[in-house]
């Protein structure tokens, strides 16, 4: 077991009344340490699902209905939840999407460091301090000793943002699971949250797994791409291969999409159509509605993840 | 929050010039007070006379201001039921009708808080269930009721709890004002019925308050961060959701306990309880004006002073609304 972080055959299923819905079906990857993954996709392509599967925080009726994730070698998905809870926020963190409502709004941003630490070592109240005091330095936050006395109210969204990094690092993570951290900011701060996130990776060296629907972020930030597509991940490799010479259909349209792929005046790409519901996946290839290339072999069988002609690897029939 | 504070008392004052002014404008034009006074035998002179002495013949916002002077230095007026001044009525009636609130607001927190949270964190189990359908009959059923079904099965059928009165008091400071059924055995379980069956109707509700308020705060982003930060099930639950979970209940509470004060008439009556409420149903019997305004202004008082309080607690635990107030 070498890899820091792997997931095998992961598959989560949301009960409903109308029955069993699949919000991933089947996915691998893995992650070392040190390492920087970006997962993207559209909303609703189970990119959240997979994060949170990870520590075993579906929201309800969600569960993780097959599959494995080790982490350092254990099984971490046998977990108990008292097990669990010696893993989350403390080897592995994660950063919401919203800052605004991430931070519980009664109790001051010192008080909510402060237990963190509190849950995870043994450790008095003033050394806490001190150390929550020390990681506020570490994300350049203006005036440190003040915000930890203060409200989350009192604070900017791109503060509140750094606090949660501050969280993050209060106890020894390997892994930081980062749920599109920038989408709810304003774009100056995106890329000082960014920059910050990958400068700590670096220098904690730490592992992580970036969600988002931005390539552009992904494509600066992370070493390793996987695009999902209706719970499945359809194109996974190296930045670089993704980003210049995609395979899949589908992440061609994506990085078409993005203002500036296209020379200046000339309209931006666009895939056609929507992303299917859930329940109602198309048979074969679940992008062959939308596919330009679709031949009649993508509407019977599902296309496998497997290795092309770049060195990523991709679900499509057709290309290679 | 100091300026929080004293904006709150100045809107509390306020609000009680202006139920000031509909008290007075009542007393002004109910009833006469010389015929209170001196009965039918006086001479029509002789009453033009004594209204003229006594003022009532003054212009309106005269009366009124003199009104206030007399209310702001403790003098409510006279209450010729009781020949003693209205005041000194109420105070002496007060202390049963507190300790009767006192013992309802316990039931109400003791039993309110942990049931609706545990109904919030185990929807499905048993006693989440019967929790919920017991509220809802004890909700459709009116206080009387409740408090004749009390008193039919636990002091005529079982004979265990007293049906009516104080039962033994204790003078608290010895000056015949404050008689307390807190210190002595009998007279607390006086106040058991009496309390249950005023508390019948508030229960329920903070019990689906809490429950509903709970159940939502449990849904919030940072209740999930805080799983994720990897805290206790105890310390999500009972710190990160429960204090938001007051926050609502804490306002609703002050409100509602003015809404029991105004129920414990009934409740007293039921249980020939001798205190505000019985008292004011002796004042309307006997048509004694002066001594209901006095009631009036008393009880309007306590529900402002209740509700500036209960702002200024709500103050304390939720913190946004600290900054607007220094702003």
């Amino acid at each position: 077991m070498s890899h820091l972080l792997e997931v095998r055959d992961l598959e989560v299923k949301f009960a409903l009344r109308s029955g069993d819905i699949t919000a991933i079906d089947g996915i691998d990857f893995t992650l070392d340490q040190g390492e920087r993954l970006g997962i993207v996709g559209e909303s609703g392509a189970g990119k959240s699902v997979t994060g949170f599967s990870i520590i075993n925080l579906i929201s309800k009726p969600g569960f993780i209905s097959r599959g494995s994730i080790y982490f350092e070698g254990n099984k971490i998905s046998d977990y108990s939840d008292s097990q669990m809870r010696t893993i989350r926020g403390n080897r592995i963190s994660m950063i919401f999407q919203d800052p605004m409502m991430t931070l519980n709004p009664v109790f001051t941003i010192g008080f909510q460091m402060i237990e963190t630490l509190r849950a995870h070592k043994k450790i008095s109240k003033s050394d806490a301090r001190a150390i929550a005091l020390e990681k506020l330095k570490k994300v350049q936050i203006p005036s440190p000793e003040e915000r930890l006395d203060q409200y989350p109210h009192e604070l900017s969204g791109g503060m509140r943002q750094r606090i949660i990094i501050a969280i993050s690092l209060l106890v020894n993570p390997a892994i930081i699971i980062a749920d599109e951290p920038t989408t709810a900011l304003d774009v100056t701060i995106q890329a000082e949250i960014m920059d910050l996130l990958q400068q700590l990776c670096e220098t904690e060296k730490m592992g992580l797994i970036l969600i988002t629907h931005d390539l552009g972020v992904v494509s600066q930030v992370t070493e390793k791409i996987a695009v999902m597509y209706a719970g499945k991940i359809i194109e996974f490799g190296p930045t670089d291969q993704v980003v210049h010479s995609p395979v899949h259909p589908y992440t061609t349209g994506l990085i078409g999409s993005i203002p500036g792929s296209t020379a200046p005046g000339e309209k931006l790409l666009q895939i056609p159509g929507m992303m299917p519901t859930l329940s109602n996946i198309p048979e074969g290839c679940a992008f062959n509605p939308r596919c330009d290339l679709c031949e009649p072999i993508c509407t019977r069988k599902t296309p496998p993840l497997e290795k092309k002609q770049n060195g990523t690897m991709a679900a499509c029939h057709i290309k290679d | 929050m100091f300026a929080f504070i004293i904006r709150r008392i100045l809107q509390a004052v306020v609000v009680m010039l202006v139920i000031s002014l509909m008290g007075f404008a009542i007393k002004n034009n109910i009833g006469d007070p010389v015929r209170d006074l001196v009965g039918e035998r006086v001479t029509p002179a002789e009453r033009a006379k004594m209204a003229d002495d006594m003022g009532l013949n003054d212009p309106f916002l005269i009366q009124y201001l003199r009104f206030i002077g007399h209310a702001v230095k403790g003098d409510l007026g006279r209450s010729f039921l009781y020949n003693k001044p209205n005041l000194e009525v109420i105070s002496q009636h007060a202390p049963a009708t507190i300790e009767l609130l006192m013992g309802t607001a316990l039931i109400i927190v003791l039993i309110s808080l942990p049931l609706g949270v545990q109904s919030a964190l185990q929807p499905k189990s048993k006693l989440a269930r019967f929790t919920m359908s017991f509220s809802t009959l004890g909700i459709s059923m009116p206080v009387f009721l409740t408090a004749i079904l009390l008193i039919y099965v636990f002091a005529v059928h079982l004979q265990i709890l007293p049906s009516f009165g104080r039962g033994e008091t204790v003078d608290l400071f010895g000056n015949g004002y404050w008689n307390t059924g807190f210190l002595t055995r009998d007279g607390l379980e006086h106040l058991i019925l009496p309390c249950l069956s005023l508390s019948s109707i508030m229960l329920p509700l903070f019990i689906r308050l809490i429950r509903s308020e709970m159940m939502e705060v449990l849904e919030t982003e940072y209740i999930k961060y805080a799983w994720a930060k990897g805290l206790s099930p105890a310390r999500v639950w009972m710190v990160h959701a429960f204090k938001n979970t007051l926050l609502p209940v804490v306002t609703v509470f002050g409100v509602q306990m003015g809404i029991t004060f105004a129920f414990t008439i009934l409740t007293e009556l039921v249980f020939q309880w001798q205190g505000m409420g019985f008292m004011f149903l002796e004042a309307v019997q006997r048509a004694d004006i002066s001594l209901l305004i006095a009631y009036l202004v008393v009880v309007a008082s306590v529900f402002v002073l209740v509700n500036t309080v209960v702002d200024i607690v709500y103050g304390f635990i939720n913190p946004t609304v600290r900054i607007v107030g220094t702003r």
